[in-house]
């Protein structure tokens, strides 16, 4: 037999870890746009994360502070002096109000996100694998979950789950569990489509044919398969899971002032100002609600484009000098990275 | 890089200039990598009434260029060059003009005839679209609907659909394979184009199948003298079609000559390696000189009498019988090859033996264990005594583990050896597959597909299996790369001695290792025998025709074979 110089593979080993990262990895590969509504989304992003955790630093007062050596706050204060951004009807300091708002909100989606992805990721992995009267059962319920408007079933929970109380952390978990329960069949769907998928790829067959255990299977090979637009999921989920947030404390379900500040509750509150041409209660943890929300989504949906070979946009090929610049394209050769 | 060797006078028609002039092609794609360099510099021309061959493996730019003859790249790419038709340069002209070309002056015809069509138009609907798109404009008349019918009817004709004035009204799921091939040809010849783009245009197809659309496409080149341009992989197709053949190699033209001269006298040290790592029926046979079945003497490990594999039917129709009575044995030490078309059971039967799939009547014994009453509980202890081989490596490694912890699993899970000896063993096994042991920590995508495959046949004997059941191992690869799989293939087989079931569609790889072979049709084994009998000298109709559809890479000798393949089906 003869033989061919084989096109060998080329051998990129991996990157290191840092640039590995799932948003470093994605801001390496945008270009133009893309990148654009990447970096503010991480902008507004990073603001939202490093505000809660220098909440103490940065906010002047307490979130549930009425009063300071100086004596009680005054009531309905116009933005200025003392109080940057006003007072409330009840006497807070809006600017405190907003900052620590922050802090409740990642506290929520963390604990939230944190608990759909598991929950769903392990029904999803044995409700795909499996098959079966349990797969039909958890498809049906998800379904039904998903038939409800979402901050109905959101009520619900926190009303079961609190039964009104409404201290820090159960304020916080009440929100993050009834969120949770909006959340997991969406979590659930996306493993269960993946893992069917997968079920029937010859890598999974081979570990089949070779003897391994469901168990084994599905823990090491479909999970890890399975799992990579987790990170996707969790940023567009997260801009909902706030969402959700506020619309609860909106409507009252929320948590007291006193356990914590919460914007959602402060709209609330400052939904009777807004006649009396008192703006600035209701704009500012408005504002933060939007920031928050528009950065996590803008980084969400960036990630999404660029996970797609499809829809990421690239340098154009042949550098400037266009297709005669032949110099250009001699230097490409050179460093001609082919995948066989 | 061009090198022209083939004469350009040799068939040129006094008054007439090519169909199809490429100057200096140059496709670079902007890929995540950097650019990529799929075509770097590629000149040809075809004349009227020819039939140009581009060969290459995967990855030489031969689809590229083809696709770059229509203006059918994607944005990320960047062509220049010229790839001028009928006076017109493709790569500059302004997309309405492009639009104009396409269908007039050059059609296309695609590799995977299903998914080419359009699942919810009839297929008349589909031809008429083309004429109807270019009526009109470039001064031409206008068509009605009933005249674009009407020449659509004439287009299955010439494609030789039987009865087009009903078939014209059928949906593209009413065809066969091979006659949506005919439809999607009737569809590029619609216009009467001077030109047919065929991009591995009987890749998907059943060899019995691919010999009827190559004697079409042949037809059409005689009788309407359309030129075409062939891009394929297989010699075979191309000793059967092609008059000139251009032969591309990482993005370059290699070689370019007549069909006849490049067959008998390859000028290029590429070239010929290539031709000659194309498997010949007929020669390398496995069984040669035997004359009795070899290995009986020892234990049988397979045993299928009367084998009936059902997959249940959808409500109300009748469960699909997918392997239909089949008896055979392997015994040990013996390479049974099982070949057969898309659909004649010989992949399920293989699962079966694995326990992938259930039987559902006969008796099917694998070593000891009847797989009528199959358990996993029961059957997971002889696993180990089987390996299997998958088809395509790429998608048969979990894409997230190294290569040696996915050569080691079978071992994991059978022997629970400690890390040391696990690695120790993977080494072993790599370099028995000619790999280098330092490949056990490189990821799947890191190889090339035929180290995959040989991993792959890592993984099915790390546990020193008395049976492996390889499902077309080499289908996905090259011929270069098939050819070297195969050669490791039966050095590892006498090596190590193990009782194999070889599945292939490929006569010729099939008889290149196999001693005994059974050939499927239609889920019956309608023939066994020794391997060199079976392909020398057939005794079924259905033997005899698909060995005769095999186009061999040789054009003198396959002319000869094409002429008794006609007198077989009576033409």
């Amino acid at each position: 037999m003869s033989t061919i110089p084989p096109v060998e593979a080329a051998v990129h080993r991996k990157a290191p870890l840092l640039k590995r990262l799932p948003v470093i990895s994605h801001f390496n590969k945008s270009v133009g746009l893309q990148r654009g509504m990447l970096v503010v989304g991480l902008v507004l992003t990073g603001t939202f994360l490093l505000t809660a955790i220098f909440a103490p630093l940065l906010a002047p007062y307490g979130f549930a502070q009425l009063s300071d050596a100086d004596g009680s706050f005054p009531t309905q204060q116009a933005p200025g002096g003392k109080h940057l951004l006003g007072t409330t009807v009840g006497g807070y300091d809006v600017l405190s109000r907003v900052i620590w708002g922050s802090q409740t909100a990642i506290l929520v989606i963390l604990v939230a996100v944190v608990l759909s992805i598991f929950a769903g990721v392990i029904l999803g992995l044995v409700s795909g694998y499996l098959g079966g009267w349990l797969d039909r059962i958890l498809v049906v319920v998800a379904d039904a979950i998903y038939a409800f408007p979402s901050l109905l079933v959101a009520i619900v929970m926190a009303i079961v789950i609190s039964g009104g109380e409404s201290s820090l952390l159960g304020g916080v978990l009440a929100a993050a569990i009834s969120i949770t329960v909006v959340f997991i069949p969406q979590y659930f769907r996306v493993i269960r489509a993946e893992t069917i998928r997968l079920k029937a790829e010859p890598f999974v067959e081979s570990a089949k044919v070779v003897g391994a255990s469901s168990i084994r299977i599905m823990g090491r090979h479909i999970y890890r398969n399975a799992t990579r637009t987790l990170p996707l999921i969790f940023t567009l989920n997260a801009s909902e899971a706030i969402l959700t947030l506020a619309g609860l404390g909106f409507l009252g379900f929320g948590i007291e002032p006193s356990s914590a500040a919460e914007w959602g509750f402060d709209l609330n509150k400052a939904l009777a100002d807004t006649t009396s041409g008192i703006w600035w209660t209701g704009v500012f943890p408005g504002l933060a609600i939007v920031w928050t929300v528009l950065g996590l989504t803008l980084v969400g949906e960036s990630i999404n484009d660029l996970n797609d070979p499809r829809l990421r946009g690239r340098k154009r090929a042949g550098n400037k000098g266009g297709p005669d610049s032949t110099a250009a394209a001699q230097a490409a050769i050179s460093a001609d990275v082919r995948s066989s | 890089m061009t090198i022209n060797i083939g004469s350009v006078s040799d068939r040129h028609a006094a008054g007439t200039g090519p169909v199809l002039d490429i100057d200096h092609l140059k496709v670079t794609f902007a890929t995540d990598a950097g650019d990529v360099h799929a075509v770097r510099d590629v000149s040809l021309e075809v004349k009227a009434g020819e039939v140009l061959a581009i060969v290459g493996e995967s990855g030489s730019g031969k689809t590229v260029t083809a696709k770059t003859i229509l203006g059918l790249l994607p944005e990320t790419a960047i062509s220049s060059g010229a790839v001028v038709i009928n006076g017109s340069n493709v790569i500059s002209v302004s997309p309405g003009k492009l639009r104009q070309i396409r269908g007039r002056d050059v059609a296309m015809v695609f590799q995977e005839p299903s998914t080419a069509l359009n699942p919810v138009f009839t297929v008349g609907w589909q031809i008429a679209e083309g004429i109807l798109a270019h009526a009109g404009r470039d001064g031409g008349k206008r068509v009605t609907a009933k005249e674009a019918k009407a020449r659509a009817i004439e287009a299955l004709r010439k494609v030789g659909i039987p009865d087009p004035e009903t078939r014209v009204n059928y949906y593209p799921h009413q065809f066969s394979g091979g006659q949506k091939q005919r439809v999607v040809i009737a569809a590029a010849l619609a216009l009467n184009p001077g030109l047919i783009v065929a991009d591995e245009p009987t890749t998907a197809l059943d060899v019995t199948v691919q010999a009827e659309i190559l004697e079409l496409l042949r037809d059409l080149r005689d009788k309407y003298g359309t030129s075409i341009v062939l891009i394929t992989h297989n010699m075979g197709v191309v000793a059967d079609l092609a008059d000139r053949v251009v032969v591309m190699y990482q993005g370059n033209v290699v070689e370019e000559a007549s069909a006849r001269s490049l067959f008998a006298d390859p000028r290029q040290d590429y070239t010929r390696k290539l031709l000659a790592a194309v498997p010949h029926l007929g020669r390398h046979s496995a069984s040669e000189g035997m004359t009795e079945r070899a290995h009986q003497g020892g234990q049988v490990l397979v045993e299928a009498k009367g084998l009936t594999i059902e997959y249940p039917g959808r409500l109300g129709s009748p469960a699909f019988k997918a392997v239909d009575g089949v008896s055979f044995t392997v015994s040990e030490g013996e390479v049974f090859g099982l070949v057969g078309e898309s659909g004649s059971g010989k992949t399920t039967i293989g699962r079966a033996i694995a326990g992938l799939n259930r039987t559902t009547g006969g008796s099917l014994n694998v070593l000891g264990y009847e797989m009528l009453n199959f358990k996993e509980r029961t059957f997971k202890p002889l696993r180990k005594e089987i390996g299997f081989v998958f088809q395509d490596p790429a998608a048969s490694f979990n894409p997230q583990l190294t290569i040696g912890d996915c050569v080691a699993e079978p071992l994991v899970i059978h022997t629970n050896p400690s890390p040391a000896q696990a690695r120790q063993r993977v080494g072993e096994l790599l370099e028995s597959v000619q790999l280098p042991a330092s490949y056990a920590d490189r990821f799947p995508h890191e190889l090339s597909g035929g180290q995959r495959q040989r991993a792959s046949l890592a993984r099915a004997l790390i546990l020193n299996p008395k049976l492996l059941i390889a499902d077309e191992p080499t289908s996905a690869l090259d011929v270069s790369v098939q050819a070297k799989v195969l050669e490791l293939f039966r050095e590892i087989q006498q090596e190590f001695g193990f009782a194999a079931l070889f599945i292939s569609h490929d006569l010729a790889v099939v008889d290149m290792l196999s001693h005994w072979v059974g050939v499927l049709y239609k889920g019956k084994l309608v023939e066994q025998g020794i391997g060199h009998h079976v392909m020398g000298s057939p005794q079924h109709d259905y033997t005899k025709r698909l060995i005769a559809s095999l186009p061999v890479p040789d054009p003198a000798e396959q002319a000869k074979r094409r002429e008794d393949h006609r007198a077989l089906l009576g033409i």
